[in-house]
Parts: structure tokens; C-alpha cells; sequence
């Protein structure tokens, strides 16, 4: 009677490569997938900041006559305040698109999730691939920006600036892993991508201090930002460009917070992604 | 003689009170073609997917080329090629891309995906869709790209859930040819399918599954010899516009027949339409319906019946 044990041993080695490289194969996957939309990630990613960027920089901060922020040395630029946040901003945008229509599509629509978890790749891998994914995308449309934002004289230090782009992909992170694994518990779309959209990123955006200092917000409303990954995003960037706001929050406690909310997003993300591959 | 390349013993899938599949045995010696036959529910699909390492077992012993899927996942699904019940091809790459970005996650060089990807597009007869869109494949087009995928990694074992349902029987066949050749080759088959003419033409082996339980197992021949009549009564009790056409006795060929399990009952249960139909009632027969052939007799009923 001949054995299986080649047949297991040609198993056991085949598994060595997908079991260590299994995310970036599916990152891989993704990113040609985004090749099919790749017009739309490229315009949006330089068209909107030049929007904002004109619009604010050179209309809405033509209106304002009072500083509205300040750093160690004094009052600075309103667009220099407010071009970190707009950076950030754009990187969360691309979560809240990439970590819910793309989910859904995977596990329901085009399942091509499923089709994934035949493979040597586990669920684990599957959710870090999705997750390097978008993460390339995020460092892409932040690092047109902060180009942008240089070019528009929009950063007061602009070699410490360089750091900004990873902080919009932190940003980007710290909401979008949290939103992951919500995602990946969903079998249909009843309308929450759409709650998430205009009820949760579009508040956020709205009133975690992007636009003006969160201070100057009502007290009741201030707990928004301290929740908030974008306005302790934003903070970290404003201390980039232009050093510390008196008073401020230390920026070891806001890079903590967008630490701890994408590390608890990854954790729930990759659970769920065992639960509903693995049931 | 060789090892079973899957070997299950008492295997059993509960959730929570519900047993899908209820302590089942078989093995898969290489190079077999294995059919699981039964109807929808019977349980067929969670084993494939107990099998093909992605759900875990709640019970019993389950070795697949050696291995225990439980803890030797990514190793055995390196070894299989799965073709789903669902199309699961990525509709945002074109055809030759989807093979190519498959055969990735089994961590083969790009080039080698490439080269394979394209012979195998070759065996699908797909060549001339290579750049093709997905969603531009016909629906049998799609299910041979399905199996294409599946073949990517040159695997010992190809697991096919109901590959053929939903074609068109052109579709079936040409479908059923290049799966004879992949048999012919020598490559293990394990498919589940609802058709005794499918399993009949693939099979070489065969187990009857419901409610999670083996019912009956043999080679297609040799059940069919063993459970078989020549001929079954099919009885319909219709309504008055349709009952001329089906009026008396009349013989009509068919390639369907019936398992034992009831699963291809369609063909062997009266149905009545209406209370007041004649209360002649057609049990379903206990044998399959083995010789290609059917007697029909429909029953009509005045007043609309």
C-alpha cells in the first residue's frame, strides 16, 4: 500500500510561502483591483485637496482678519491651521469608502472573500491584506496632498512635515479598522454605509476643530473631537507644521489615542474575519 | 493499493441543535472521481467545506493527504483546487488577471501564474477571452473560468460543489468534457451534485447523502443496477386546460432519474392541484428510475379543478 506521506510533506512545504506572504499576496489582489477605479483615486486624490486647498487658502482665509490659532511663536496662517486637517481628513474619506462598499462586495457581492479563504491564506491574512490595501492607497492620496499643501505654502516647517502623511494614514486607521470590523459583521446593505457617511464622518469632520479650534466649540460639544481620530490627528500634523498650541494636548497623548483605536480595530477586524470565514 | 488521499471517519457538523451532517464514512483513494449525491440540505456542501479545511468538524476523525484540517489548514487547501456552488470570480480584473492574482496566494512566482494561467485558459477554451471582462463571460463560460482558477496550483484534489447547476445543457456538457479530461489525467475528483446523470457521467464512485447521512454507496452502475426499475409511473393531477395534453398514457424518454433518497422526486411524486382532484394519489417509488424511460398519466379535473 503506498503512503500519503510525500503527498504531505509536498503539502506541509507548499504552505511555507502563502503562510508568510499570504497578506501581501492579497494586497497585491487589491491593488489591481483599484486599477479598475485607478482614474478616480488619482483625480480625487489631487483634485480634491486643490479644491480645498484654493478654496480656503486663498478665498475663505481672504475673510478672516483675527489669528485663529497659534503656535510657539504667535499667531499663525489660518490655511497653515487648517491644511493639516484637510490632509487627514482626505486619508479618513478614503477609509470610510475602502472599509465598507469594498467589504460588502467581498463577502456578499463579488464574495470574492470566499474565494480568497479556499486558498493556503487564512482570514487573518485576507483582513491585513485589505488592510495594507487601502493603507497604500491612504500614504498615496496624503502624500499628493502634503506635495499640494508645500506647494500652496500651506506648512510651516516643511521638512518636519514630511511626517504628515503617515499621520493621515494613522488617522486613517484609527477610523477606518474600527469601521472594518463593523463592516465585516454586516450580510447586507440596509443603508449604514450611507448612516456612517453623513452621520458619523461628516460630524467628525464638522466638528473635531478642523475648520476652527476645537476649544471654541461649546463644552458639550468638545467631547466629539477628544473621540475623535481626526482631531487628534490634526493636532499631531498642526505640531509638525507649526510646533505646539499653548495649552495644548502633549502629542505622545494623541498619537496613543490613534494608536489604541487602530490597534483595537485590527483586533475586532481580524476576529470577524475568522468568524464569518471560519463558521 | 493506495492510502486514501481523504480518509473521514464518524465525521459529524452540528450548529447549535441542528446536525448537518451526522457521523459520516468514506474514503478517497488518488486519482478517484467521487460524488457526493443528495438533494439541497442533505448536507453535501458542509462537507466539502469540513474537507476542503475552511469549517472546522464537531466530531469524529477527518485526514485529508495525511493531514488534519483542523490543524494543518493552509498546508491541505495548497493541495486542493475548489470550484464554489457561487461564481466567486473578481469582476473588477479581466479573465486571464483572475488566474494570475489567484495562483499568487498560493505563493507562485508571477511568471510561472502567468505561463499556467494561459495554458489554462487554453483547456477552458477561453483563450479568446483572455482580456475579456468577467462579467462579459456567459454563465458556463464563467463556471470553466471557475475551474481554470481552481487548477492553478496543479492540485492533487479538485472539489467541485453542483459545478454544473444553473448551465444550459449545452453548457453542462461541454463543461462535463473538460472535467472527463481532467479525470483522465488522473487528477482526484470530489464533486457534490443534485443529478444522477451527472454523477453517472463523472463518478466513479459514489455516495448518497441526506440528512447529513449515507443512505446508499457504490459505483453509479452498481447503485443504479441495485435500486433501479425500468420504468416509473410519474402521476400528475392537473387542471382542465392542461390535462388534454397530457391526457392518457404516453411514454416520454427522459435522461433524469431518481435517487432513493427522494432527492429527484419532482419525477416520481403525484401532485395535486386542487382538493377536488381524484384522491388517487402515486407514491414515489422505491426504486430509482434507471432505464432513461418514464410513464406519464395526468389526471384532469373538470370545473377547474
Amino acid at each position: 500500500m503506498t503512503t500519503v506521506e510525500p503527498m504531505t510533506a509536498s503539502a506541509l512545504q507548499a504552505a511555507e510561502r502563502p503562510q508568510r506572504f499570504g497578506a501581501l499576496y492579497i494586497a497585491e489582489h487589491q491593488l489591481r483591483a483599484m486599477r479598475a477605479y485607478g482614474w478616480t483615486i488619482v483625480v480625487s486624490s489631487v483634485g480634491s485637496p486643490l479644491v480645498y486647498l484654493l478654496g480656503i487658502g486663498l478665498g475663505l482665509a481672504a475673510f478672516i482678519d483675527q489669528p485663529v490659532a497659534s503656535g510657539p511663536a504667535g499667531p499663525v496662517d489660518y490655511v497653515w491651521f487648517v491644511a493639516p486637517a484637510l490632509l487627514v481628513a482626505a486619508a479618513v474619506g478614503v477609509a470610510t469608502e475602502e472599509f465598507t462598499y469594498v467589504v460588502m462586495a467581498g463577502f456578499r457581492w463579488r464574495r470574492i472573500f470566499w474565494g480568497m479563504n479556499a486558498s493556503p491564506v487564512s482570514p487573518e491574512q485576507i483582513c491585513s491584506g485589505l488592510v495594507l490595501s487601502v493603507a497604500a492607497r491612504m500614504l498615496f492620496t496624503t502624500a499628493v496632498y502634503y506635495a499640494l499643501v508645500v506647494a500652496f505654502g500651506a506648512v510651516g516647517n516643511p521638512w518636519a512635515g514630511l511626517a504628515m502623511p503617515f499621520v493621515g494614514l494613522l488617522a486613517g486607521l484609527a477610523f477606518g479598522l474600527p469601521l472594518l470590523a463593523y463592516s465585516a459583521t454586516l450580510t447586507e446593505d440596509g443603508g449604514q454605509f450611507a448612516v456612517v457617511q453623513r452621520f458619523i464622518f461628516t460630524p467628525l469632520f464638522l466638528f473635531s476643530g478642523t475648520f476652527y479650534p476645537l476649544d471654541s466649540v461649546p463644552v458639550g460639544l468638545q467631547w466629539i473631537g477628544w473621540i475623535s481620530p481626526l482631531w487628534h490627528a490634526s493636532e499631531l500634523g498642526r505640531q509638525l507644521s507649526y510646533g505646539s498650541t499653548p495649552g495644548g494636548w502633549p502629542w505622545v497623548a494623541h498619537l496613543a489615542v490613534l494608536l489604541v483605536m487602530a490597534g483595537v480595530g485590527w483586533v475586532l477586524a481580524r476576529r470577524t474575519f475568522v468568524r464569518r470565514l471560519r463558521g | 493499493m493506495s492510502a486514501p488521499v481523504i480518509a473521514a471517519e464518524g465525521l459529524t457538523k452540528t450548529y447549535g441543535s441542528l446536525t448537518a451532517v451526522a457521523g459520516i464514512d468514506f474514503e478517497v483513494p488518488p486519482g478517484e472521481s467521487f460524488g457526493l449525491l443528495g438533494p439541497n440540505g442533505a448536507g453535501k456542501s458542509t462537507t466539502m467545506r469540513m474537507v476542503g479545511a475552511v469549517s472546522s468538524r464537531s466530531a469524529g476523525t477527518l485526514r485529508v493527504l495525511g493531514l488534519d484540517p483542523d490543524t494543518h489548514g493552509p498546508a491541505i487547501r495548497s493541495q486542493l483546487g475548489v470550484v464554489p456552488q457561487e461564481d466567486n470570480l473578481d469582476t473588477e480584473l479581466r479573465v486571464r488577471d483572475n488566474l494570475i492574482v489567484y495562483g499568487r496566494y498560493f505563493g507562485i512566482p508571477r511568471r510561472t501564474c502567468a505561463t499556467r494561467a494561459d495554458e489554462l485558459l487554453e483547456f477552458a477554451q477561453l483563450a479568446d477571452k483572455a482580456r475579456s471582462k468577467v462579467d462579459d463571460l456567459s454563465g458556463g463560460m464563467k463556471r470553466r473560468l471557475t475551474i481554470a482558477r481552481a487548477l492553478i496550483n496543479e492540485p492533487r484534489i479538485l472539489m467541485l460543489d453542483e459545478p454544473t447547476t444553473g448551465l444550459d445543457p449545452q453548457a453542462r456538457h461541454v463543461l462535463w468534457d473538460r472535467l472527463f479530461r481532467l479525470k483522465e489525467r488522473g487528477t482526484t475528483l470530489v464533486l457534490t451534485t443534485h443529478y444522477m446523470d451527472e454523477a453517472e457521467q463523472l463518478c466513479d464512485r459514489l455516495v448518497v447523502v441526506d440528512h447529513g447521512k449515507i443512505m446508499a454507496e457504490g459505483s453509479p452502475s452498481a447503485l443504479i443496477r441495485q435500486y433501479s426499475s425500468r420504468e416509473v409511473v410519474e402521476l400528475r393531477f392537473g387542471s382542465e386546460r392542461n390535462a388534454p395534453r397530457r391526457r392518457g398514457s404516453r411514454e416520454r424518454r427522459s435522461a433524469s432519474r431518481c435517487c432513493p433518497t427522494g432527492c429527484c422526486s419532482t419525477r416520481t411524486t403525484a401532485r395535486r392541484s386542487s382538493s377536488t382532484s381524484p384522491p388517487r394519489v402515486c407514491t414515489p417509488p422505491r426504486a430509482w428510475c434507471g432505464a432513461p424511460r418514464s410513464r406519464t398519466c395526468s389526471f384532469g379535473s373538470r370545473g377547474g379543478a
